[in-house]
């Protein structure tokens, strides 16, 4: 329960049902933070979201644990020029990794969170499977992608049936303090007010980097810190001689130089990629599917080709470290499994 | 069946604490710092609950500050020392945070503690010197239940640093340790009324005449203005009787824990594998001993170590078995913090994570002990599993 509406809903779905339910709130991050489920406002409306409902709630400590798996890997992807997806980290190690095993330790048949996507066939019978959540403006499979039906089979979806106006009606019904709560957006750990520049360089140095034209090889202008940069983007990167915008292309933080080119040159076909892992079996090279590389995104419909995804249509370039979620080419709302983009070789 | 073993976090409130507050809840509402028939009844309340806390704390009725609680009492007694001249201030590593936040807000230095938790003399000796103007080391520490020696720390502070308060945070320790006698050689001495089955949100701080203390709150001229603010008559009230049966009760009731502590270490470090006591071995010498030497612990602190679990996951099913107990200490969202405690002490983080603390009261009883006994094996074992 992180003291947002989904997960409070969550709760009292399963309490409505007459589940045995306890919740849980957990303590991430140490530092400033003003979203997300850090907050002490945030664990107190979860606190008390579980006691309207009758509920016992806890809060565990896994400071450490996120630091380590979480916090560390963002600030090193960004010294080595990736762009990393710190809440995919933390629902593999934190949430569906110390947090699922906890559950077991302490009796409990199942971990419920409030994320909007479906799971199937974890009645007992047969692999479980990961689908699309009903309100397809808010569904979050695309975090969950690179959960195996291990940890599926003992996970429990409530929301991912209800559209978020849903959601918030029945938290409205029930007099539920958080049901007009905004949604977070933002990287629990990152204080807006300070951003993701203010963030890192608290722990690394930032380096200022050129920024060199793909085509002509000139020096074309600066950035203040090439750790900042994420391929693809075009904020900050100025404007062309002949008046269009530029993209970035390649991030090399050690050589100090990022390479920026036309919108044309940001699409590319072919998306690299490592670190596979399916839900249930994993697909063969030349296999379709359909891939999505954002939270946000759109997937479109690629080839498998087991080192890279070659979409059919030309797609903005994926930061490396950016996971690429796959879903299945004859079921586009199946997760099959999720890689993470890789440098162009 | 329920176990209350949190008696280190709050204790229940004695009966007689409750019948003293009722009046002063009730009829006799007055504001003691007035003149009239109605403030003189109150005032006479507070009178007679300061005669008697000096003469539980051994102190004189005019040494008795009254404060909001222990962390009010702590921190009149470490900011309360003029930052002019002799401004430096020294605290042990294990202190509340009541005393090592106020340290640390002043710039004040830690001193290093033993494995035990005893605070080390020698790293003492060398931390004073002529600009230290107050040095502050708990009676009992609240977590582990290590009895600090507290005479050799005033003796050491007396001859280098003749100038320097010696302050003690006795919050721990009343109902334990004879404070009247043991505090004696301290300035100033920290105690808080629901820590000994009085109310909460009401302490004092003791200031032996001839200690220089600055308010660190202003406005009337209450506790001769070195804590303003209305008297909580009905909390000072409470506390003065809570502390009347608490210090009569006390040989009794902390011989007849001690034993029962030794049962429930004994028992948990004989049943359960891989399980020790943080400080002292069974049979070792830290059995409610009394004060006069390092190394005794307080008879109501069942500290322990258990390899393999997790402090927050040994909890939540120890309380679905109806057995309340702590580690560590709380932050604001609930979550627990590694214990400067035991970090202080030599542990390191993941062992700190495997430290679970009984604090047994006044009101423990032997089927309570019978319980924690009877849960904590099959509990442990589920989670090592």
């Amino acid at each position: 329960m992180s003291g947002g509406v989904d997960s409070s809903v969550a709760a009292a779905l399963l309490a409505e049902a007459g589940h045995d339910v306890v919740g849980a709130t957990l303590k991430l991050w140490g530092g400033a933070s003003d979203s997300g489920c850090c907050s002490v406002a945030d664990v107190d409306d979860a606190r008390r979201v579980a006691e309207q409902l009758g509920l016992d709630h806890h809060v565990f400590n896994f400071t450490d644990a996120f630091e380590a798996s979480v916090v560390t890997p963002y600030v090193s992807d960004h010294v080595a020029g990736r762009t990393p997806n710190p809440c995919i980290e933390c629902n593999r190690a934190i949430k569906f990794g110390l947090l699922l095993d906890r559950s077991a330790r302490l009796g409990f048949d199942a971990l419920a969170t409030g994320h909007h996507a479906r799971i199937v066939g974890n009645d007992g019978g047969g692999e479980p499977r990961l689908r699309r959540g009903a309100d397809k403006h808010k569904d979050q499979s695309y975090v969950l992608s690179m959960l195996s039906a291990r940890e599926l089979a003992r996970v429990v979806l409530p929301v991912g049936e209800l559209t978020k106006v849903e959601v918030r009606a029945r938290a409205t019904r029930l007099g539920l303090r958080t049901a007009d709560k905004p949604d977070s957006q933002d990287v629990c750990f990152i204080h807006s007010a300070r951003g993701r520049r203010g963030f890192l360089e608290q722990r690394v140095p930032l380096h200022r980097a050129e920024v060199v034209d793909a085509a002509s090889g000139e020096v074309v202008g600066t950035v203040p810190a090439g750790e900042l940069v994420t391929v693809g983007q075009r904020r900050g990167l100025g404007v062309a001689a002949d008046g269009h915008r530029r993209y970035a292309l390649t991030v090399d933080v050690r050589a100090r130089r990022i390479t920026v080119g036309s919108a044309a040159d940001a699409l590319a076909r072919r998306v690299p990629v490592e670190r596979a892992g399916w839900v249930v079996s994993a697909l063969r090279g030349g296999e379709r599917a359909y891939a999505q590389t954002s939270a946000h995104g759109t997937a479109a419909p690629c080839t498998w080709e087991g080192d890279a995804v070659v979409f059919d249509e030309p797609q903005p370039l994926v930061a490396p470290g950016q996971t690429v979620a796959l879903y299945d080419g004859a079921d586009p709302d199946a997760v099959l499994g999720a890689a993470v983009a890789t440098a162009v070789a | 069946m329920q176990a209350y073993l949190d008696h280190g976090a709050t204790t229940p409130l004695r009966p007689e604490s409750l019948a003293a507050m009722l009046p002063y809840l009730t009829e006799h509402f007055g504001n003691p710092s007035g003149s009239h028939r109605v403030a003189r009844r109150a005032r006479l309340a507070i009178d007679e609950a300061r005669d008697d806390m000096a003469r539980c704390l051994g102190c004189r009725p005019g040494e008795i500050v009254f404060t909001s609680g222990g962390t009010e009492a702590d921190n009149l007694a470490v900011l309360g020392v003029p930052a002019s001249g002799r401004g430096t201030v020294l605290c042990s590593a294990v202190e509340h945070h009541a005393v090592r936040n106020a340290c640390a807000a002043r710039g004040g230095t830690t001193v290093a503690v033993h494995r035990d938790g005893v605070v080390d003399l020698d790293a003492l000796a060398g931390a004073l010197g002529p600009e230290v103007g107050l040095v502050s080391v708990m009676l009992v520490n609240n977590e582990v239940g290590t009895v600090q020696p507290l005479a050799d720390v005033a003796a050491l502070v007396r001859a280098l640093c003749p100038g320097a308060l010696v302050h003690t945070d006795a919050v721990a320790a009343v109902g334990w340790l004879d404070v009247a006698a043991d505090a004696a050689v301290a300035d100033l001495v920290s105690v808080s009324a629901h820590k000994f089955g009085g109310p909460k949100g009401v302490g004092a701080l003791v200031v032996r005449d001839g200690a220089r203390l600055a308010p660190v709150l202003f406005g009337g001229t209450q506790e001769r203005g070195r804590r303003p603010g209305t008297h909580d008559v009905a909390g000072i009230v409470g506390m003065a009787a809570a502390l009347r049966v608490a210090t009569d009760a006390r040989p009794l009731t902390a011989g007849r824990v001690a034993r029962q502590r030794a049962r429930l270490a004994d028992g948990l470090v004989a049943s359960i594998g891989d399980v020790r006591e943080t400080v002292g071995e069974p049979g070792g010498a830290a059995r409610g001993a009394p004060a006069d030497h390092g190394g005794a612990k307080a008879a109501s602190s069942c500290h322990l170590l258990v390899a393999g679990v997790d402090q927050e996951e040994l909890l939540v099913l120890l309380d679905d078995e109806g057995v309340c107990a702590s580690a560590g200490s709380a932050c604001a969202s609930g979550a627990l913090e590694p214990s400067h405690v035991l970090l202080a002490m030599g542990l390191n983080p993941d062992q700190a994570k495997t430290g679970i603390r009984f604090s047994l009261g006044y009101t423990t009883t032997d089927d309570e002990i019978d319980h924690v006994l009877a849960v904590m094996p099959k509990v442990v074992e589920r989670l090592r599993a």
